[in-house]
């Protein structure tokens, strides 16, 4: 499971059914399954992360997998191990899965060419991030009942975003309209080619909106290149509760998180009647339940 | 000792010889190209079906030797480059030392004197270090047998002492070449800029830090009245500025590697690190100019950029993996099989790019067969198809961006200096089918 690029719709839509019914397990009191009892999942994070990390912790605990967390900073990455080694030494374990953050784009794809256990892309430089974007879909779906011909924008730092570019593979697959919207600086060459449509008017990113799904600006990022000022680009593309008052009544607001509250939106809007962010939270858990369930019967 | 080539079809780029033809070869020297030579030779090849042509000489190859023996060696280098139909290659100075002082070409002549097993010419660099902030002493390095001077991998970003690097070469009659690259517009980037970077979520390398560079690079060569050579060309305006710059007279030669015309950016798709290369692979646009500029002359020259690098440095993570594909054991391959199958060149056409013109190129009295030339011959089989694998690589290093690719054209004999310096024996395997191949090298 390296991204929604290499997935069909019905790939795609055989997880987000499958998530549905690992959400209902959610509201038991007992919130835990049998499914994989006797896996072992290995959580191998090159990149500090907490909500995805704990997300995938709790998804393989819930389907009774046992966990191992591994992070750079305790591993023998330090003593200059490399990737392919690493990935061989877990399938030497035994494991069935690994779920591997990296900074580095295509990382996934190379350990998965090395092992012969599965491997699910937790993160991958600014490739793909194929479980937040299915999350994403998930909670949309949710809350619209539909995902074909809904127009979603995608705003915020496209260029360094796998979040971007998991969306709009996987929202695309499944018959939504996608654009992207932020200054030119930030917007990838040929974008438009994945099959998106481009906009630098936050206005018009949200006026036919259904959704829009608000990406991190990463100021802190170690970058050459220029990248917009934090006042200005909140001035000309942050999300406020008076932008979204042009919009659709009901569009939906999401974010990956963490948020930057006063800089990609207001307070106003994270917390508001539209704002489905901490649902996406919730839901990420039932999908990654069942990425992990499907991959491990795969 | 005395060498007689008998009935293949001899390839002359400079004598326009295209025929079927014998070829005597006397001490070193080629004596003699006719119909029925009766010469009591010490050794008769028959070539019959098969192409008789100048040895290739490649002028980009980077040899890693002195520092990087673990990638390649002069020895195993020029093995490989015998193989592959090379019989004379330029050596690439980024080596560990850098060949910048007339210490390290005294240096470099022993190893290859001692181990060399194919002709190999020095390029030294242009700056100390190929750091580009202090001019080397370049009469001195020219004295010392430097052939051209480069900073490859890198291009002198200072004009002014680009400029003065141009003035003096001139002066010493010393061929520069430019490895055109800005790389404040390339920066950091690993793939062509474009929908493959995009796709990819990788930092793209512009087209302009190449063709920007071109020009300034051609520009500065004419004030100084230099003549320049553009390695590895890869992009679509780079061709138009220097075909605009020979238009008006400039002194400019150019090469492009084997895999820019064959290979898009497509091929990175599946973050392969064997089509990783410095410049990039580009699109399918740039590929069809390539051959168009192959076909009509703007470009010159075909060389290999052979770059070897160690597993360890190839196999990971993309980002961190190192520029570069071998290519000397497949070049002569992939253009029999991506120009002259597909009519774009005809043989002589394809000797021109990969021995005459080079050789003129860099002031060579080679890629010719006519009276008194160097004896350096190889004899090809054209309809010969083999499967590039690794382990029929005999370079030290593996890191091809063809393996698995069925190619056409084989080298059977390659003659250096009238002797035959290796001979390649194929043999189909009776059950398979496969092919396995035994480089079997007479001088080793």
């Amino acid at each position: 499971m390296l991204g929604l690029e290499d997935l069909t719709r019905e790939e795609i839509e055989l997880i987000l059914t499958t998530a549905e019914s690992f959400k209902e397990v959610q509201t038991r009191e007992i919130k835990k399954v049998p499914a994989l009892r006797g896996k072992t999942v290995v959580n191998l994070f090159y990149e500090p992360s907490t909500r995805t990390r704990v997300s995938f912790e709790v998804a393989a605990k819930r389907l009774s997998a046992d966990v191992i967390n591994i992070a750079t900073e305790t591993s023998s990455v330090k003593k200059g191990e490399t990737l392919i080694d690493t990935g061989r030494n877990i399938e030497a374990l035994k494991a069935d899965i690994i779920v591997m953050r990296h900074n580095y784009s295509g990382a996934a794809v190379m350990l998965a060419r090395h092992v012969s256990i599965s491997v699910v892309n937790a993160g991958d430089g600014w490739h793909e991030h194929p479980t937040q974007a299915l999350l994403d879909i998930f909670t949309l779906k949710e809350k619209v009942g539909h995902i074909e011909g809904l127009n979603v924008s995608i705003v915020g730092d496209i260029a360094h975003s796998r979040v971007a570019r998991s969306n709009i593979w996987g929202l695309t697959k499944l018959g939504a309209k996608v654009l992207v919207c932020a200054p030119k600086i930030i917007i990838p060459p040929e974008i438009e080619k994945m099959g998106c449509r481009v906009s630098h008017d936050i206005d018009d990113a949200l006026k036919n909106a259904d959704a829009v799904n608000v990406l991190r600006m990463q100021f802190e990022r170690d970058e050459q290149a220029a990248f917009p000022a934090q006042l200005e680009y909140f001035k000309n593309f942050g999300i406020t509760q008076e932008r979204l008052a042009q919009a659709k009544k009901d569009i939906v607001v999401m974010h990956p998180g963490p948020i930057n509250r006063g800089i990609e939106m207001s307070s106003g809007v994270a917390d508001g009647a539209n704002s489905v962010i901490l649902e996406q939270v919730t839901n990420g858990i039932a999908v990654r339940m069942a990425v992990l369930f499907l991959v491990a019967q795969a | 000792m005395k060498l007689l080539i008998k009935n293949g079809r001899v390839i002359d780029p400079e004598n326009n010889i295209d025929q079927i033809r014998d070829i005597l070869a006397e001490d070193g020297k080629i004596a003699k190209v006719a119909q029925n030579i009766r010469n009591g030779a010490d050794k008769v090849i028959d070539a019959t079906g098969k192409i008789v042509m100048p040895g290739l000489v490649d002028m980009h190859v980077h040899l890693r030797e002195p520092g990087r023996e673990d990638k390649e060696t002069i020895y195993s280098g020029t093995r490989a480059a015998l193989k592959g139909g090379v019989t004379s290659v330029l050596a690439m100075p980024n080596t560990s030392p850098a060949i910048d002082t007339a210490e390290n070409i005294k240096l470099l002549k022993c190893i290859i004197k001692k181990t060399a097993q194919a002709n190999v010419f020095i390029a030294a660099a242009i700056t100390k270090g190929r750091l580009g902030q202090e001019l080397t002493e370049i009469a001195r390095l020219q004295k010392e047998g430097a052939i051209a001077i480069t900073d490859d991998g890198a291009s002198v970003d200072n004009a002014q002492l680009m400029q003065e690097a141009l003035k003096l070469a001139k002066k010493e009659n010393i061929l520069v070449i430019c490895h055109s690259e800005d790389r404040s517009l390339s920066a950091r980037g690993v793939v062509n800029l474009g929908l493959t970077s995009t796709r990819l979520g990788l930092r793209g390398i512009s087209r302009e830090s190449e063709y920007k560079r071109v020009e300034r690079d051609i520009r500065l060569a004419e004030q100084a009245q230099a003549p320049v050579h553009i390695a590895h060309v890869s992009c679509q305006e780079s061709i138009e500025i220097i075909a605009a710059a020979k238009k008006r007279g400039a002194r400019v030669t150019c090469d492009t590697a084997p895999h820019y015309f064959s290979l898009s950016e497509e091929a990175v798709l599946g973050y392969d690190t064997n089509f990783k290369m410095n410049p990039p692979l580009r699109s399918a646009d740039d590929v069809v100019a390539l051959k168009q500029g192959l076909k009509n002359g703007v470009i010159d020259a075909i060389a290999s950029d052979h770059a070897p690098h160690t597993e360890n440095e190839k196999d990971i993570e993309f980002e961190r993996a190192e520029f570069g594909v071998v290519g000397l054991e497949t070049e002569l391959a992939v253009a029999i099989t991506e120009l002259v199958d597909t009519g774009l060149l005809d043989w002589l056409g394809l000797a021109k790019k990969m021995a005459l013109n080079p050789a003129k190129i860099l002031g060579l009295n080679k890629g010719t067969l006519g009276a008194a030339s160097d004896a350096d011959i190889i004899v090809v089989d054209p309809a010969r198809e083999w499967v590039v694998e690794k382990e029929g690589l005999i370079s030290k290093s593996k890191n091809s961006a063809f393996l698995g690719k069925r190619l056409k054209g084989q080298v059977e004999y390659a003659i250096l200096g009238g002797k035959i310096a290796s001979k390649n024996e194929n043999s189909r395997h009776p059950r398979t089918g496969k092919i396995s191949q035994v480089a079997e090298n007479l001088r080793a």
